[in-house]
């Protein structure tokens, strides 16, 4: 909203103070302020002067040639306007003026000399209007800086609209000029209306409320004998400096009093419109609202009617039918109040949002109606003084809001602030801001003005606030609490995610992505990933992001389908959540898990594979000193490999998966490429207790290591050798590890077997006792045979 | 004998001359001083010369063996250095602007602000708390005093989901949890992703992080407030912070702030990053409202405090220079891969 600090000055005197801090101080105590404007301030001696004389350019149809009196001198100048004629009076720059920034020399135009220019609003700045220069009143004497004329030089500052959505009594100048009083400590003067009380015997304005509920208050009046039809050239320029463009007197005058007191107003032509009903409709409708368009009205919206027919959507635009002409004489005034979330849901569904409708969503003040009416009557009456009254000022008021009080004591403001405000302070700001205010002892009582009092101010906690923004929070002493300390003891789900991302980064190098949280079907379609069935978003506003994920992978896997150009090999990885499906309440089951994808096209599928197996078992190892162990499963995302779908487990607690890809989704990443996948449950594994470090005490006497070379058979593991010889390799038995494997035509792995004792130094029989006797032959029960 | 004496110093000062490396000079030694070298040699014909000039032949031939000795040990030891300096000059200099070829991973940018400010609360006393994404409408709205109409719903686009449910559109969601969890006093925040509804450009996000906090007590103050924010945020920024308070309003505090810091950018003065006024708007905060405090089971009248969100996503954009939003969650790793270290 812009804010003009001429009209502010209408009603708080101002003067001697540096009006720039003043608006920054705006900003710290009230709203933000995002521009301020200095209008007028490039314009220079331009004065009102006399055309004596038009005489047409030689070489020219549109330029003309003036002899023009500047009060001072005569002097030549080429004018290309075309409302030029003789005697006028103008706005004229003279040599060495300026005109909003535009320096003004000598020139020669077309072959003529010119020595200054005459000027159009535009040009002035003051309007949008350029069809020809401006004109001045005769009584305006020659020489007269048109700046002591007319309130070309102006403080304006547009306040961020959002920040005023708590206020509404700040949607007016009036409410603006309450707070620059408080902050000043000036006195806030009244506005200056008229006495409607002598109409009071005139017949009233027949105004029917039938939505009651929807409708608070409506006031109305009818005026005869307009006559004037454009406004003044000050309030034309207050309307263009606020963003209005001005139409006729009566259209300007209804936004002039909607910038002024923050009430939308609305004046009917009364050819068209003499009384109204207000209400809404069963059936749906069509209706020509007055910028020309037509509108689906529906039964949720508030319409005003007259003799049924509607004339305007309640609250937020007037009809074409209805809207005041150049011609029209007499005007039935309205001035109401409606309910702010009717309004507000109208003008959404419509997708119409004006001057007005934005004011009564914030839900303002009932109770200036019938003062709008009275000050919009003055303003009429100062400018038209033959306008004649024909009804008395009509109002129902059919919806009150609760008067709010308040009481609060010294204490609390102390509590609240933590600094010293004295109880005059609190006086005065609170009277200033029109709180009144009984103090006894240390007791406040309040009682809340009426537009505060719709939403804005309702509980103790909004008195500190119009204190403690008026004292300033510049101006607050500082300091720390004296709450005890505690210990803070980091919760295990966030140590076990940070020492996950540490391992993965620092030690195999992977990168940290972020993905979103719901499947992309266009993306996963082209990567043959299925979306498979989940919770949906009801009002994406993009229609290939509507199911919700239930796995890290696939959105992992989009990643690296757009990252092929990043090099040869590569892993990523996120810890992000994924939705499981419902739980049995039918809220989302939502699980924080790590996905990794690892990428190669350096190393076979066979190696990336174990690399990714191995940084699982080694991360969860660290992390829960336990063992992971590692089985094969049936495929149940089609994008997985059927057979080396790999589930894992921690002492039987299901952690999640490790897979390779199905070549229908592989190939359409990337042909050449080896790519593996993992997903973990965070949430089950913080579940998983941690182990104690198992520290064995390294024997002091040497040990015995027997190597194996054993030939290997498909339909034995690794896992299968290993619990046979562990069940079956006595005490000593230390260590095993595999020190190489041979795939050939004869396919063997080597295993060493390392026997040590505490306490004593093993005989090479005994051990061999125990290889050859026991271990192999156990072995060998099961087909598992030595390499000859 | 004495002719043959000065015929062989000759001899080895001759080929002393032309010794060039450890092997030749070994061939010398073993030429002159050798069983079979010139000197033995002449120690057998010694054994025939008169037996009157025995004694000064013997001391002739003695002082010749001597001086070759000596000669000897000092060209092993010239070429022994020569041979040193050879090695040394023959070495490699290595061109240490090479580039690396140690592979590195790397940490998402939020990550790591994220475990920065984290670090900082917890210094101070705060618990970390981890909360879900997805939430109700209770938690995310009503509880927090914007209740159904409000126009605070509307500012914010939120995700419905079709099982109720919706994703939440800021960290404050958290707020009646906690509170109900741990009671007051308490200091907690509580970082997470929320959501919005809106259409993504250079500056927005459907997506993005932030972390809420909040600190009650009995007796805690706007002016703590205001110490507490510029403290933390000149932690976050390693320098002393200019924080400033204006009014601001969100249903869930009251009375409600923007905090602005003064511009990282310009330091103040004004530039285009602050539009000119020399501040950064960051951070919202105020007084919780009595009704959250109720909402979350803690007597109002008893306890006071405060809350604050920090946009940790904006966070990372000022620190990080990084200009374009979707860059966070673009998985692009041109980008997101230069997040090296912590």
């Amino acid at each position: 909203m812009l804010v003009s600090m001429n009209w502010i000055r209408d009603f708080v005197d101002l003067d001697g103070l540096d009006i720039d801090a003043l608006i920054h101080r705006f900003t710290l105590s009230t709203a933000e302020v995002e521009e301020i404007y200095h209008y007028g301030e490039n314009t220079h001696n331009v004065v009102v002067a006399q055309i004596l004389s038009v005489e047409n350019h030689p070489n020219s149809k549109k330029l003309h040639l003036l002899k023009v009196d500047t009060g001072e001198q005569v002097v030549d100048c080429v004018c290309g306007a075309p409302n030029v004629r003789e005697g006028m009076k103008v706005a004229f720059a003279k040599e060495g003026g300026c005109v909003n920034g535009i320096a003004i020399t000598k020139a020669t135009v077309a072959g003529f000399d010119s020595y200054g220019m005459c000027c159009s609003e535009h040009e002035l700045g003051i309007s949008a209007d350029h069809s020809g220069i401006m004109e001045i009143t005769d009584d305006i004497p020659l020489g007269t800086d048109l700046k002591s004329v007319y309130d070309i030089e102006d403080t304006v500052f547009e306040v961020d609209n959002k920040s005023l959505t708590n206020r509404p009594d700040l949607w007016g100048h009036y409410g603006i000029a309450r707070e620059f009083a408080a902050l000043t400590g000036q006195p806030l003067k009244p506005i200056e209306k008229t006495d409607t009380s002598v109409y009071a015997d005139l017949p009233p304005v027949d105004i029917d409320i039938q939505d009651t509920e929807h409708c608070y208050r409506y006031s109305g009046m009818k005026v005869d004998n307009v006559t004037q039809h454009v406004s003044p050239v000050n309030m034309r320029i207050r309307l263009f400096y606020c963003g209005s463009r001005a139409i006729n007197l009566l259209a300007d005058l209804t936004n002039y009093l909607m910038m002024e007191l923050g009430q939308p107003m609305h004046a009917f032509d009364r050819r068209k419109v003499d009384c109204v009903e207000i209400k809404r409709f069963d059936a749906p409708f069509r209706f020509k609202t007055l910028d020309g368009n037509e509108r689906d009205i529906d039964e949720n919206t508030l319409m005003i009617c007259s003799k049924g027919e509607p004339v305007a959507i309640g609250g937020i635009m007037g009809g074409l039918d209805s809207e005041i002409e150049d011609d029209t004489t007499s005007l039935l005034l309205e001035s109401a109040n409606f309910d702010g979330v009717c309004i507000r849901k109208s003008s959404q569904r419509l997708g119409l949002r004006t001057d007005a409708s934005m004011r009564y969503e914030k839900m303002i003040d009932p109770e200036i109606t019938s003062t709008a009416i009275q000050r919009f009557l003055k303003l009429l009456m100062d400018i038209d003084p033959g306008v004649q009254v024909v009804s008395s000022l009509s109002d129902q008021y059919v919806h009150h809001y609760d008067t709010v009080e308040l009481t609060f004591d010294k204490a609390y403001v102390d509590r609240y602030t933590g600094i010293e405000i004295s109880d005059e302070r609190i006086i005065d700001t609170l009277t200033a801001l029109g709180f009144d205010v009984k103090h006894d002892g240390t007791t406040f009582d309040v009682k809340v003005p009426s537009w505060r009092a719709t939403k804005d101010v309702t509980i103790k906690a909004d008195i500190i606030e119009e204190i403690t923004r008026i004292y300033g929070y510049d101006n607050f002493k500082i300091t720390t609490t004296l709450s005890p300390l505690r210990p803070v003891r980091k919760s295990l789900n966030k140590t076990d995610e940070y020492y996950a991302k540490d391992l993965l980064v620092e030690k195999f190098k992977l990168h940290e992505i972020h993905s979103y949280i719901w499947a992309d079907s266009k993306k996963f379609g082209e990567l043959n990933i299925d979306v498979e069935d989940n919770v949906k978003l009801l009002n994406s506003i993009n229609p290939d992001h509507v199911v919700l994920r239930n796995c890290m992978v696939p959105t992992l896997l989009t990643a690296v389908n757009e990252n092929k150009s990043f090099g040869t090999e590569y892993g990523i990885f996120e810890i992000a959540r994924v939705i499981d499906g419902l739980r049995e309440d039918g809220t989302c089951n939502e699980r924080k898990k790590l996905g990794i994808v690892l990428f190669s096209r350096d190393c076979e599928e066979k190696k990336l594979f174990f690399r990714l197996r191995d940084m699982i078992s080694l991360m969860i190892g660290n992390l829960r000193h336990k063992t992971v162990t590692f089985t094969h499963v049936e495929s149940f995302h089609n994008w997985q490999h059927p057979v080396n779908t790999v589930e894992m487990a921690v002492e039987g607690v299901k952690l999640g998966f490790l897979s390779t890809l199905h070549p229908l989704t592989a190939i359409k990443i990337d042909k050449k490429a080896a790519i593996v996948c993992a997903e973990i449950d965070m949430d089950t594994f913080m579940t998983v207790p941690k182990d104690e470090l198992d520290f064995v005490e390294p024997s002091k006497f040497p040990g015995i290591d027997i190597d194996l070379t054993i030939l290997r058979d498909p339909d034995v593991t690794y896992r299968d050798i290993e619990s046979i010889i562990e069940a079956n390799g006595g005490e000593f038995l230390r260590t095993l590890t595999v020190t190489d494997v041979y795939d050939g035509i004869i396919s063997s792995i080597t295993l060493r077997l390392g026997f040590s004792s505490p306490d004593r130094t093993l005989s090479m029989t005994e051990i061999q006792d125990v290889v050859f006797g026991r271990i192999v032959p156990e072995l060998e029960k099961e087909n598992i045979l030595l390499k000859k | 004998m004495e002719k043959k004496i000065a015929k062989i110093m000759e001899d080895f000062s001759e080929a002393a001359r032309s010794a060039s490396d450890s092997t030749s000079v070994e061939k010398l030694r073993v030429a002159f001083l050798g069983k079979k070298g010139e000197v033995a040699e002449l120690m057998k014909d010694l054994k025939s010369a008169p037996s009157e000039q025995k004694k000064e032949f013997g001391q002739k031939i003695n002082q010749l063996k001597k001086e070759v000795e000596s000669r000897l040990a000092d060209l092993t030891a010239a070429i022994e250095q020569k041979e040193l300096q050879a090695l040394i000059d023959s070495a490699e200099c290595y061109d240490v602007t090479m580039p690396s070829a140690v592979e590195t991973g790397s940490y998402h940018p939020i990550t790591l602000i994220q475990r920065e400010v984290e670090d900082i609360f917890a210094a101070m006393g705060f618990t970390i708390e981890d909360y879900d994404e997805i939430v109700d409408d209770y938690h995310c709205f009503e509880a927090l005093n914007i209740p159904k109409h409000h126009p605070a719903r509307d500012m914010q686009d939120t995700y419905y989901l079709d099982n109720g449910q919706l994703l939440k559109t800021h960290t404050s969601a958290a707020q009646n949890a906690i509170m109900r969890k741990y009671g007051a006093p308490l200091r907690a925040i509580f970082p997470g992703r929320c959501f919005r509804n809106e259409a993504i450009d250079a500056c927005h996000e459907n997506t993005f992080f932030q972390m809420e906090g909040i600190m009650i007590d009995k007796d805690i103050s706007i002016s703590n407030l205001i110490y507490f924010m510029k403290t933390m945020l000149s932690e976050v920024f390693q320098r002393d912070v200019q924080v400033r308070l204006r009014p601001g309003f969100f249903p869930f505090v009251e009375p409600g702030f923007e905090l602005d810091i003064s511009c990282q950018v310009c330091g103040g003065v004004g530039c285009p990053s602050c539009k000119n006024s020399g501040w950064l708007e960051l951070c919202p905060c105020g007084m919780i409202h009595p009704n959250v405090l109720t909402a979350g089971g803690i007597d109002p009248e008893e306890y006071t405090g405060f809350a604050f969100g920090l946009g940790l996503t904006r966070l990372a954009m000022m620190k990080y220079g990084v200009k374009d939003i979707r860059t966070f969650n673009s998985g692009n790793l041109k980008a997101l891969s230069q997040f090296e270290s912590l």
